[in-house]
């Protein structure tokens, strides 16, 4: 049978506040939540709870009476965060621990408290250490899980339960302490059974009958009869490396070879987890004690050794080996998902070098500029002209092949401007076009190509494009928008040819 | 006689010297990547067109500018041979598909759009650097002697091509670029009789050639590549200029 300790934090969300803004420990203030359109207290203050506002509570009622009252808004899913964090923290009490929201959290501590000495001064450690960083805790250890929190939250002075006593302990508890639904709750409540020793020892059937499997479940539970587990957390992999040296070494290529087994052992394990490094810290320890570090980053996630490589050798230089390096750790405290086809990019874009330098010199426009400053573009199958193109990722091959059939300018205005022509014949191009107050006579014109809208994505008029030449040589598209008919066609210019 | 000979092999050493010192070298291989110019190529020094430095284009007026990117892109087809190339710009108005039938892959091409002039050559220069990129093309509005000193040094190195389309109204003074061209479109001719609009045509005035001839030339975009013009002697002008 294991042990196990559950943590009752019931000022969750006023104690974080009070730990980020600490400011806040003179002014009486709520957290709260949007409930069927108006705003419910979701914690409070310790001042705000000292003049009698709590949980539940509709927030217009607290703030009228206390005006001086500050509001917070609850951020979704903040509380799960924080329990999580929280266990996370918890992991240096034992190897197994995991959120119980809302408010707990269950550390399952079998084997673990002797090495604090037993097991009062171990749950003092865990509620000593979490009051040290701002929380409010009550902590109590069981043989099961559902004694350990129903102890926790609704015991005694007596918060250890000796082994297999949950039984005993538990007869004076109210039926809350079980983990019921409300209604079974309110059943309970209604037939008069205010401790769980009234009806703990009442035949199963009799119970299932009333108040239904789940009350049945939870006794079992809390009795250990019924083995419940906690979804232990899965605390974030750790990415680091290290190599002892059987001799001290000293000289730079030891070195250059230390750094670049640790890399590619830490790259094979990055492309395990299917994630890239953001950053790196090469770690070496002296024979005299000492230990230096060289630190890198990078704008995206990477995992190839030659770049990574290539970013930590200037810094190389920095290290003094002194009487000799016995131990050279590697680790990567910052990583972020990276798929694998991202590797690909510098297979596709071609080049001739592996294109690691590639990688790095986007990775550095990319950090300057952002990445939506780097575009690549693959063909679309559009005739229309904005849509003859789209743009792509780095690593993207294209489908079709490019076109290149008709004549397309070199420029391409973002928005087609308007132009006055004379165009005395339909069909025909313009004698000549008035282009930002400059007249340019018509010379020669090859068209119209006409280019209809998809109808099925926008729905627009026609147009009927020219390439024109004006007396100077300058090339133009224009091309006219819709028929000829009851209205005045419209002119524009779309382009400029090369 | 013997003496007359040496002299003449010991100059052109010290040519060679000079050159390289100024940041050319001689071209390594044989199979360097010719873009088809033709006759200009005698403007250049060691006969080809200079890889691995800095070419500034010249252009005042949009019509220019898009003379100037279909030269650089036909220049572009031949230089590629495959490899990726940066196009910064301050917003994309380059049409990627007309790129194709300048004989540039369009999806081999990079484009940057950097938010203004410092960015953009900020970017340049590193794009200048990377020797997997075959070449790098950056529109700027202003480019100064210090920036151009900058970005030959980075070429210098690296091998890389640059191409700075210099969009400017104002006259520009020197800069340490190793050539500066100014391209402008010039009336197409169809062939004799048929109607409608030839191939491009473009007036290429090689303003400013380190160790080289300037020179003026009626070039045409055709479908075998550029197509020099031949059908008058070649003005060579000592480069004046313009003040538009």
């Amino acid at each position: 049978m294991g042990r196990y300790l559950s943590i009752w934090l019931p000022a969750l969300l006023s104690d974080r506040l009070l730990r980020l803004r600490p400011e806040l420990g003179k002014i009486p203030f709520i957290v709260v939540v949007p409930e069927r359109g108006r705003l419910v207290v979701k914690a409070a203050g310790p001042l705000a709870v000292k003049k009698g506002i709590v949980r539940g509570m509709v927030a217009a009622d607290a703030s009228a009476m206390l005006p001086e009252l500050r509001l917070f808004h609850y951020k979704p899913a903040t509380e799960e965060r924080l329990l999580k964090g929280l266990a996370e923290w918890c992991l240096r009490f034992t190897p197994v621990a995991s959120a119980d929201p809302p408010e707990g959290i269950v550390l399952d501590i079998s084997g673990c408290p002797h090495l604090w000495g037993g097991e009062p001064p171990y749950l003092d450690a865990i509620t000593g250490s979490l009051k040290k960083n701002g929380y409010h805790s009550r902590a109590a250890i069981a043989d099961t899980v559902g004694a350990a929190w129903a102890m926790a939250r609704f015991g005694g002075k007596d918060l250890i339960v000796a082994p297999q006593q949950q039984q005993e302990a538990l007869q004076l508890l109210p039926p809350a302490a079980l983990r019921l639904e409300p209604p079974v709750q309110e059943r309970l409540q209604k037939l008069g059974f205010n401790h769980i020793g009234s009806f703990i020892s009442m035949p199963a059937t009799v119970l299932r009958r009333r108040f239904g499997q789940e009350l049945l479940t939870r006794i079992a539970q809390a009795l250990g009869h019924l083995q419940e587990r906690p979804l232990p957390l899965q605390p974030a992999p750790v990415f680091r490396e290290q190599l002892p040296c059987a001799e001290p070494v000293h000289t730079r290529t030891a070195i250059d070879i230390a750094l670049e087994t640790l890399l590619q052992q830490l790259c094979h394990g990055l492309q395990q987890a299917g994630k890239g490094l953001r950053s790196a810290v090469f770690k070496i320890d002296t024979v005299d004690g000492g230990s230096q570090e060289i630190f890198i980053g990078t704008n995206r996630p990477v995992r190839n050794t030659a770049h990574l490589l290539k970013l930590f050798e200037p810094k190389i230089t920095t290290i003094v080996p002194g009487m000799g390096i016995e131990m050279f750790t590697l680790e990567a405290p910052a990583v972020e998902a990276l798929s694998g086809r991202q590797e690909a990019i510098w297979n596709t874009l071609g080049g001739t070098d592996t294109g690691t330098e590639l990688a790095g010199l986007l990775d550095r426009i990319a950090g300057r500029m952002g990445d939506a400053a780097i575009k690549r573009y693959l063909p679309a199958e559009h005739y229309w002209p904005e849509r003859s193109f789209m743009p792509a990722g780095l690593f993207e091959k294209a489908v079709t092949a490019w076109r290149s059939d008709r004549p397309r300018p070199v420029y391409l205005l973002p928005k087609p401007e308007p132009v006055i022509v004379a165009a005395p014949i339909p069909d025909y191009p313009p004698l000549l076009f008035r282009y930002r107050g400059k007249v340019h006579n018509i010379a020669k014109a090859d068209g119209p190509e006409r280019i209809e809208q998809e109808w099925w994505l926008e729905q627009n008029q026609v147009r009927d494009y020219y390439v024109v030449e004006d007396e100077e040589g300058s090339r133009y598209w224009l091309f006219r928008a819709g028929h000829y008919g009851a209205e005045k066609p419209q002119w524009f210019l779309h382009g400029f040819f090369a | 006689m013997t003496k007359t000979l040496f002299n003449k092999i010991r100059f052109q050493q010290l040519q060679e010297e000079l050159l390289q010192l100024q940041g050319l070298r001689a071209p390594l291989d044989a199979a360097l990547p010719d873009p088809g110019l033709g006759i200009i190529n005698q403007s250049f020094p060691h006969g080809a067109f200079p890889v691995g430095a800095v070419h500034e284009l010249l252009s005042s007026t949009a019509e220019e500018a898009a003379a100037t990117a279909g030269f650089i892109a036909g220049i572009l087809g031949t230089l590629l041979r495959g490899g990726s190339c940066l196009w910064v710009s301050g917003h994309r108005n380059i049409f990627p598909p007309a790129l194709s039938s300048f004989g540039v892959v369009p999806d081999q091409v990079i484009f940057v759009e950097a938010p203004d002039n410092r960015k953009a050559l900020w970017t340049i220069e590193e794009g200048l650097k990377c020797e997997s990129l075959a070449a790098v093309v950056g529109e700027v509005r202003e480019l100064t002697f210090t920036a151009s000193r900058r970005l030959q040094l980075a070429v210098e190195k690296s091998r890389v091509t640059g191409f700075i389309h210099h969009r400017t109204n104002c006259i520009t003074g020197n800069l340490a670029c190793v050539s500066r061209w100014r391209i402008s479109p010039l009336t197409s001719d169809p062939p004799e009789g048929l109607p409608g609009v030839g191939f491009p045509g473009w007036n290429v005035e090689l303003c400013k050639i380190r160790n080289g001839k300037p020179g003026v030339w009626r070039v045409q975009w055709t479908h075998q590549g550029f197509c020099v013009r031949t059908d008058h002697a070649p003005e060579i002008t000592i480069p004046v200029k313009k003040a538009v």
